[in-house]
């Protein structure tokens, strides 16, 4: 019997997601035993001819990682998804638009300036901007163009499983992959990761108060947090509650707050705004002054509860922005709590 | 006119494409390499945290993310104007040389070291690291893939990830170093420094020893006479993690030297309508286009540019290897792209020894390893080596410490200009009229492969060769012919 063929791909990604599978060391030797990589355009020559010339469905699954930023990259899933039985969304900017998914609360045009005008380090006497068709004194070339947002993968394709983190916990892809080559499909849609808050899982969370409350929020470089203490109990912003489980907590291993970056649990339709109301729901006054100077101490709110999920988000993007203020990005709210159906 | 187009090179982060434009007489006019990238990260920025910028711009790229970490760690000590203690610096500066040691391991055997080990006119199947494995036994395959682990194992129990770490914060970092982890970092640096040295005798068997290599490397299609660029020690030796910047000119004097926030003097971007990679210049010389010489502000980065800017290295095994380098290659400087390859090994040594050096310091373990900053925060600027080259990081922010303006000139841009040269040369060596063959393409992408460019970080990763498909069209478009290395 053939082995199953499958097939990696990256969108717009930086790389750590491929990093992270050559990280598995050993455990790559057993998936290229159990498998046929029959397309990877990073590691191996097979070309987009030889995934067009299989028969559709013929993959059993492709793993697909970066968010969508390109019409290239849209044909590539589409063209994917035609052969492929199933598609996982891999790593956090595939599912949620990840950190380069931030792009989204700015206009294209306004990052253009600043690449290429405002940027102090930028001499650029005629103000020119790279073209999509350029005359040169040779001939013609072209340059692709870049969308106005950034798309999750499942904006563009039908995707059949998720696996959450940036980049992906190395035991979860052994386990996904292994799961598919097997056969043992689980249901479509799922998230193949533990579906229970990161707290369940940290060290830490025998020092969690049951009724935790803050009194003051700090950020990460304002105080040194004791290395066996809940962070949140400390007064840092750590999205664990809010944030799914199956990393080993691994950056608070290293003393430092979740981030989120393994995106909410099947329960939450909107992590940021999930993320948000978990903070909120710490402050103990009552007295609304008191409320607002607490929430001043979040000063970034977008970056600090959406940082991975803003195409994600039911906002998926800052609307009407125009120019490059500095505080565009700085300004722009979260959904409104009352339009998640998230609950805890 | 017939045009070739090379496109996608896919070992490369996002997309790029070599466009050749070759006149009747049959030889190239001009070969020109497009970088269709742009993520904005910049612009994204502005509004964040600037504790945050460490964790944000390592995903940059996922495969030096420890550059882009630290450079932003270090930014933010100039940001909040405030000192880290002694042994948070030598920790940082520990950890950054073992991630300069498998960064630099993974580009010698998986990427570049094909075309030497294996040959660059070998079946192109085995261009890639299962023929090196072929070549030199399974036995050393698994020592790569161990060493590999070991180190990256390292940097995970220091730096909380090793893809994306979370460690640095203004002031110092988040947690310091056990007397286990210390003695795990002693016995990684010793492996490392042994491994080091064996992959130099890999390159001494494998290339010095073959006149037909050695030709290849010193062959004027490969050179070009620049300017380079490197941080270093107040000896002048290359150091990945802090020091000054230090630029000779092409005959190898001492040009300038200036401190990390004086950047903008002295570097410039340059922009052209059909790339989205800006070319860095010296401003010093200014922009005189894609030239060679001391009149042009053209320069370069990375392991050859260091070796070339600094008067030596400072630990003894790489001493020893730098001083072999510049005696077998006729002197400092070297202008040989492809010598990059030797260079990027000398590196290894030195990170692997300055990592065993800095673990056995006693004060490694010491608990005092953060500051508070106290003061508010204003302007930042920080530069480390990447593995691919000088990477400034510049924050601007409000007094409440979000960025209002930030700037990064990675590792390749400062190469940009001088990789445009070198595929342009290449291909004028080589192309010569509109019938070219796969043989060619390998030749073609040594000129920019030896550079490790960070828009191929993400493809650092695995055995593999570059697919090429190479079209060649008339001008009203019709295809002429199609090449594809399958």
């Amino acid at each position: 019997m053939s082995k199953p063929k499958v097939a990696f791909y990256w969108c717009a990604s930086c790389g750590g997601c491929e990093e992270a599978v050559v990280d598995l060391n050993e455990v790559v030797l057993d998936v290229v035993e159990a498998v046929d990589i029959v397309f990877w355009p990073v590691a191996m020559d097979f070309k987009v001819s030889d995934v067009e010339a299989l028969a559709d469905g013929e993959l059993a699954a492709a793993f697909i990682n970066g968010a969508v930023r390109t019409s290239e990259q849209a044909e590539m899933a589409e063209l994917l998804r035609r052969k492929a039985g199933a598609i996982v969304a891999f790593g956090a900017c595939a599912w949620l638009g990840g950190i380069p998914g931030l792009a989204n609360l700015y206009s294209r045009e306004s990052i253009l300036e600043f690449v290429y005008g405002g940027s102090p380090s930028v001499q650029n006497g005629d103000g020119g901007v790279p073209q999509e068709l350029i005359d040169v004194p040779e001939g013609r070339m072209t340059l692709p163009h870049f969308d106005e947002d950034v798309r999750t993968l499942d904006e563009v394709i039908d995707v059949d499983y998720y696996l959450p983190g940036c980049p992906p916990p190395a035991g979860l892809i052994a386990q996904a992959v292994m799961a598919l080559v097997e056969g043992r499909l689980p249901e479509k849609g799922l998230v193949l990761a533990p579906d229970v808050a990161l707290c369940a899982e940290c060290p830490r969370a025998v020092t969690k108060p049951e009724d935790l409350k803050v009194a003051r929020f700090y950020r990460p470089y304002e105080i040194v947090a004791d290395p066996e203490t809940c962070l949140l109990a400390q007064g840092l912003v750590c999205l664990g509650p809010s944030t799914r489980s199956g990393c080993g907590a691994a950056c608070i291993a290293a003393n430092m707050p979740c981030t989120g970056c393994m995106g909410p649990t099947s329960r939450v339709i909107d992590h940021g705004a999930k993320a948000l109301a978990a903070i909120a729901s710490l402050i103990e006054t009552r007295e609304p002054g008191e409320i607002a100077a607490l929430s001043e101490q979040i000063v970034d709110p977008v970056g600090t509860f959406y940082r991975y999920s803003v195409p994600a988000s039911l906002l998926h993007r800052r609307v009407g922005t125009k120019g490059g203020t500095a505080t565009e990005g700085a300004v722009a709210h979260p959904a409104p709590t009352s339009t998640t159906g998230g609950e805890s | 006119m017939t045009e070739i187009l090379i496109d996608p090179i896919t070992r490369l982060e996002g997309h790029g494409r070599i466009h050749i434009f070759v006149n009747d007489e049959g030889s190239v006019d001009h070969a020109y390499l497009q970088i269709p990238e742009l993520r904005g990260f910049e612009k994204f920025a502005q509004g964040r945290r600037a504790e945050d910028m460490p964790q944000i711009t390592s995903r940059i790229c996922g495969v030096c993310p420890m550059a882009h970490h630290m450079a932003g760690t270090k930014t933010l000590d100039d940001l909040f104007h405030v000192d880290a203690p002694s042994a948070a610096k030598k920790v940082r500066e520990m950890v950054y040389d073992a991630f300069m040691i498998e960064d630099h391991a993974l580009h010698f055997f998986f990427l570049g070291g094909p075309d030497f080990v294996v040959g660059p006119t070998a079946p192109k199947a085995e261009r890639n690291i299962l023929g090196v494995i072929g070549k030199v036994g399974l036995e050393i395959g698994k020592e790569v893939i161990g060493v590999r682990k070991q180190i990256r194992d390292l940097m995970i129990d220091a730096a909380g990830k090793a893809i994306h770490p979370v460690f640095g914060l203004p002031g110092g970092i988040s947690k310091p170093i056990s007397p286990e982890l210390r003695d795990r970092f002693v016995e990684g640096a010793a492996h490392a420094v042994e491994f080091g040295k064996f992959a130099l005798q890999i390159f001494r068997d494998v290339v010095l020893a073959n006149q037909e290599y050695v030709d290849l490397v010193t062959s004027d299609a490969y050179t070009h006479r620049t300017y380079y660029m490197g941080l270093v020690d107040e000896n002048n030796k290359v150091n990945f993690y802090d020091g000054h910047l230090r630029v000779v000119r092409p005959d190898g004097t001492e040009f300038l030297t200036f401190a990390a926030n004086e950047y903008l003097d002295h570097v410039a971007e340059h922009v052209e309508p059909w790339s989205y990679i800006k070319f860095c210049y010296l401003k010093d010389v200014g922009w005189n286009g894609f030239n060679d010489g001391p009149d042009s502000g053209v320069y370069a980065v990375a392991p050859l540019a260091r070796l070339n800017a600094a008067d030596g290295m400072s630990t003894p095994v790489a001493q020893e290897a730098y001083e072999e380098f510049f005696s077998t290659l006729g002197g400092k400087p070297v202008h040989f792209t492809l010598a990059t390859h030797w260079a990027r090994l000398v590196e290894l040594v030195n990170a692997a020894e300055r990592m065993g050096e800095l673990a056995n310091d006693p004060e490694i373990t010491s608990p005092d390893v953060r500051t508070i900053p106290t003061e508010t925060p204003t302007v930042g600027i920080g530069v480390v080596e990447a593995p691919r080259g000088t990477l400034f990081h510049h924050y601007e922010t409000d007094e409440r410490g979000l960025i209002t303006q930030a700037n990064l000139i990675v590792g390749t841009q400062n190469n940009a200009a001088r990789i445009a040269l070198s595929v342009d040369k290449a291909a004028k060596a080589l192309v010569h009229g509109p019938e070219v063959d796969e043989g060619l393409l390998n030749e073609v992408e040594m000129a920019f492969r030896a550079y490790d460019p960070c828009f191929g970080c993400a493809t650092h990763s695995l055995p593999g060769q570059m697919p090429l498909i190479v079209e060649i069209r008339r001008l009203d478009g019709g295809l002429v012919r199609e090449i594809r290395r399958d």
